[in-house]
């Protein structure tokens, strides 16, 4: 029982991080724009929102675990916002092509956030790791009370608040694309922006807006993981291909948010199946960890089969929208 | 400005360079009327109405709506003002259903109350007698329903002049009846209309008033009570100062090509070509006449083996005897059989030529399977290429430049250029000098009669009539997927061709 409560909480501990991304690419993609910089921007939003909190602790004498939270998470949020307007001017403005552009915004991110990793080492003494430990600890305080209610409490609400807000943030997202009419005008964007144009939604608002909040959406998955899976700590590379683990969770969940918290525990589960299996060599664990990216294929080949409408991707995706000449 | 006009325009002249798309355009409707505008391709009917619904801005002349004298900058102005067109190509997100294309956009409470929607869109289609399920996906309807939808939502928005292009174009005459049931409901609830229209029959059975124009002049406007048949044939082709073609006198002409009961039937399930034959013969150009969208397009795919024909067949004879059937083959295994066919298609830089990549590699198209080698013979190509620029005259820096750098009529000339090389028996060409100016036509023109002296029978797809009846030996008039007629192009009248095109239900009538 005790290694089932310990097995759940490894699992949520994997997937809300890849939740995050996963909510951000789906906000962007329903405007029609494939951003693959997901993974990158992830990296940004990690090492911004350690950059604000490790500024804080260390120019305040006594560091309020809140106040840090509060400036870690905006740092977070608004870095990666900021990935989401590169691609966007590059994209919606610029018309280049999406896949060259998310690419890019990667491979950048990614040395963005080793680059500022290491200089913050520096900045600490350059002895080790660097930590924001009371920051990070106050992203770690469970929900008092319930938290101790034995093992369900345990399983269940033994953890951050970033791990609710996220599932919080999935249902909002459901509710926003399907329930409101500015979700319907975002919808209609990623279908068709010609017909959206024609009907007086101003498109480039909506994709520009779109992308921006969903890469700071994105941004929070990698706070997430530097704060409450690593404690406030910072390795470079540390957060691995978790962010195209995001952008395969959107296909599994056939662009639904609450496909995606689903589909975010089996993600994270397999992604540390692994570690259950007695008696494995490094390199079947490789394979292990392989599983999300063959779940995702076998979704694709079924949703492909079924040929559901309803299960396809945004029918511009990838496709900037030139406004007819005549 | 009178107010008793939904829409009155004055004067309204529209240049394209040039080219003049409306000269002194004068147009009214009344609130409660259902107008017609007749017209032949090009005479201008599309850009007069995209002036009204602000995609173009006249450059002389005024619109007044409701007796008030306005400025339409933009669509959305156009829809300020009451006014809604409906296009050809219908603008809705397939996997909506037709409830929220309907009410995609609107400014309102923010989150959605779909039952006050689907009741409002319900009373809407109750009034008016249309027949829409608002929950229903639109990738699942038919054309007729789409358009349905289409309609919905400019009344959903209070539109009240309605203007549509072409609307019976995609429907069957079923669904086209219920339209016009539909259309003469809102006229009777005081909404103003306005159809674009090929057909005859529409016009006399269903509008009020009939505006003509032809080559962008307006020829007038008159009650449909008085109008004929015959009277509007008239109105709309008028007569015209003759160009002058050559044509010279087919020399020992031979059945190249035997078209019978050739039938298509399109994706959607509409019949596009029904049961044309004729015979296509060495030495003749045979003229294809019609409105856009009578099945040419169709006609000249099928014999190419570029789409699957339902029925009927289409018998190649080559000039070294025997006979081939050309329907059963694709467009690969036409040139594989050696059938010596070209086509010359309308969509030069869709299907014939590929616009990035230049000349050479353009010319190339047709003969990189040729031969044993690895690799591709770049040589002959650009010999040829080189070839055509000089003597077809085309002005480019060079065989290295991407086609679509070129100029329409250069492009053209290109396209048919490599097609001629291939020294074809039969050429099909579909509207060969469209968009060009009267030098590059005259230049197609001397082409196509070139390939005529050469013994090739060429079958030619055209809009302009006066320049089909100079230059073919026999004319094809092709109304609604039929062939009406066939017709002499020595003798053929313009009036006997124009009442042709305009022939509801063809032959069999």
């Amino acid at each position: 029982m005790g290694l089932l409560v310990i097995f759940i909480q490894k699992v949520i501990g994997q997937g809300i991080g890849i939740l995050y991304g996963a909510l951000g690419e789906i906000l962007t993609e329903k405007s029609g724009n494939l951003n693959l910089g997901i993974p990158g921007m992830m990296y940004m939003g990690g090492i911004a929102g350690l950059i604000g909190a490790f500024l804080y602790e260390n120019s305040a004498s006594a560091p309020n675990g809140l106040v840090g939270m509060l400036i870690s998470f905006l740092c977070a949020f608004l870095c990666a916002a900021f990935g989401g307007l590169i691609y966007s001017i590059l994209t919606i403005t610029l018309k280049a092509n999406q896949n060259v552009t998310g690419l890019a915004l990667t491979t950048f991110g990614v040395g963005f956030g080793n680059f500022f990793g290491g200089s913050l080492s520096k900045l600490a003494g350059g002895v080790g790791q660097i930590s924001v430990a009371v920051t990070g600890q106050a992203f770690k305080t469970p929900i008092p009370g319930l938290s101790k209610l034995g093992l369900l409490g345990q399983a269940l609400f033994s953890y951050g608040f970033m791990t609710y807000l996220g599932i919080a943030l999935a249902i909002a997202l459901a509710l926003f694309l399907n329930k409101t009419r500015k979700g319907l005008n975002l919808r209609a964007v990623g279908e068709s922006p010609a017909t959206a144009d024609a009907a007086g939604i101003h498109v480039t608002a909506y994709k520009y807006l779109a992308t921006c909040i969903g890469g700071g959406l994105s941004g929070l998955g990698g706070l997430y993981f530097v704060m409450e899976y690593s404690g406030g700590t910072w390795t470079n590379n540390g957060f691995g291909d978790r962010g195209w683990l995001a952008i395969a969770l959107v296909i599994f969940a056939l662009w639904k948010p609450v496909g995606a918290i689903w589909g975010s525990l089996l993600f994270g589960g397999l992604y540390i199946l692994y570690l259950y299996i007695p008696g494995l060599s490094r390199g079947s664990q490789e394979i292990f960890k392989a599983l999300p990216y063959v779940v995702t294929i076998i979704v694709l080949i079924i949703s492909s089969l079924r040929k559901k409408r309803e299960h396809q991707p945004p029918e511009s995706l990838g496709q900037a929208y030139f406004r007819e000449e005549r | 400005m009178n107010e008793n006009y939904a829409i009155e325009l004055k004067n309204i002249t529209k240049r394209f360079g040039k080219v003049t798309a409306n000269d002194k355009v004068c147009l009214s409707v009344k609130r409660g009327e259902i107008l017609s505008i007749l017209g032949e391709n090009g005479s201008g009917k599309t850009t007069l109405m995209n002036m009204i619904s602000g995609i173009y801005y006249p450059d002389e002349g005024q619109i007044a709506v409701n007796g008030k004298e306005v400025s339409i900058r933009s669509p959305k102005d156009s829809f300020d003002l009451g006014i809604g067109m409906i296009h050809q190509h219908f603008k809705l997100v397939e996997v909506f259903t037709a409830a929220e294309n309907i009410i995609l956009g609107l400014p309102g409470q923010e989150l959605l109350d779909r039952k006050a929607v689907t009741k409002k869109i319900n009373s809407l289609t109750a009034k008016y007698g249309f027949d829409l399920d608002p929950d229903q996906k639109i990738y699942t309807m038919s054309v007729s329903q789409k358009q349905t939808v289409e309609i919905v939502k400019l009344l959903y928005r209070g539109v009240d002049l309605l203007i549509l292009d072409e609307p019976t174009a995609v429907l069957t005459p079923q669904e086209a009846d219920r339209l016009f049931a539909v259309l003469r409901n809102m006229r009777k609830a005081g909404h103003s209309i306005i159809i674009i229209t090929h057909k005859l029959n529409e016009v006399l059975t269903l509008s009020d008033r009939v505006s003509v124009l032809r080559k962008g002049q307006y020829i007038g406007t008159i009650d449909t009570k008085e109008a004929t048949e015959e009277s509007l044939t008239e109105m709309m082709v008028g007569k015209k100062v003759s160009l002058n073609i050559e044509r010279p006198d087919p020399v020992s002409p031979k059945k190249r090509l035997e078209v019978q009961g050739l039938t298509c039937i399109s994706k959607e399930g509409v019949t596009a070509l029904e049961n044309a034959s004729f015979v296509a013969n060495s030495g003749e150009i045979l003229g294809i006449a019609g409105v856009a969208g009578s099945g040419q397009r169709e006609l000249l795919e099928a014999i190419a083996g570029l789409i699957p024909s339902a029925r009927g067949s289409a018998l190649y004879y080559p000039p070294e005897g025997g006979e081939k059937e050309l329907t059963i083959m694709s467009a690969a295994d036409i040139a594989k059989a050696g059938v010596r066919l070209s086509f010359v298609p309308e969509d030069r830089l869709g299907m014939g030529l590929v616009g990035t990549m230049d000349l050479t590699d353009n010319v190339m198209l047709r003969s990189y399977k040729k031969g044993r080698s690895f690799f591709a013979d770049r040589r002959s190509p650009k010999a040829l290429a080189e070839k055509l620029i000089h003597e077809l005259g085309i002005a480019t820096p060079g065989t290295s430049i991407p086609v679509r750098k070129l100029s329409g009529g250069n492009v053209q000339k290109v396209l048919v250029g490599r097609e001629i090389a291939s020294a074809p028996a039969v050429l099909l060409v579909a509207y060969p000098v469209r968009g060009l100016d009267i030098h590059s036509s005259h230049t197609i023109y001397n082409l196509l009669n070139k390939q005529k002296k050469n013994g090739t029978a060429v079958i030619c797809v055209g809009e302009d009539l006066d320049v089909l009846m100079e230059l073919c030996d026999s004319i094809i008039v092709m109304c609604g997927g039929t062939i009406s007629g066939i017709v002499d192009g020595r003798t053929a009248t313009k009036e006997e061709i124009g009442k042709l095109m305009m022939k509801t239900g063809g032959i069999q009538e």
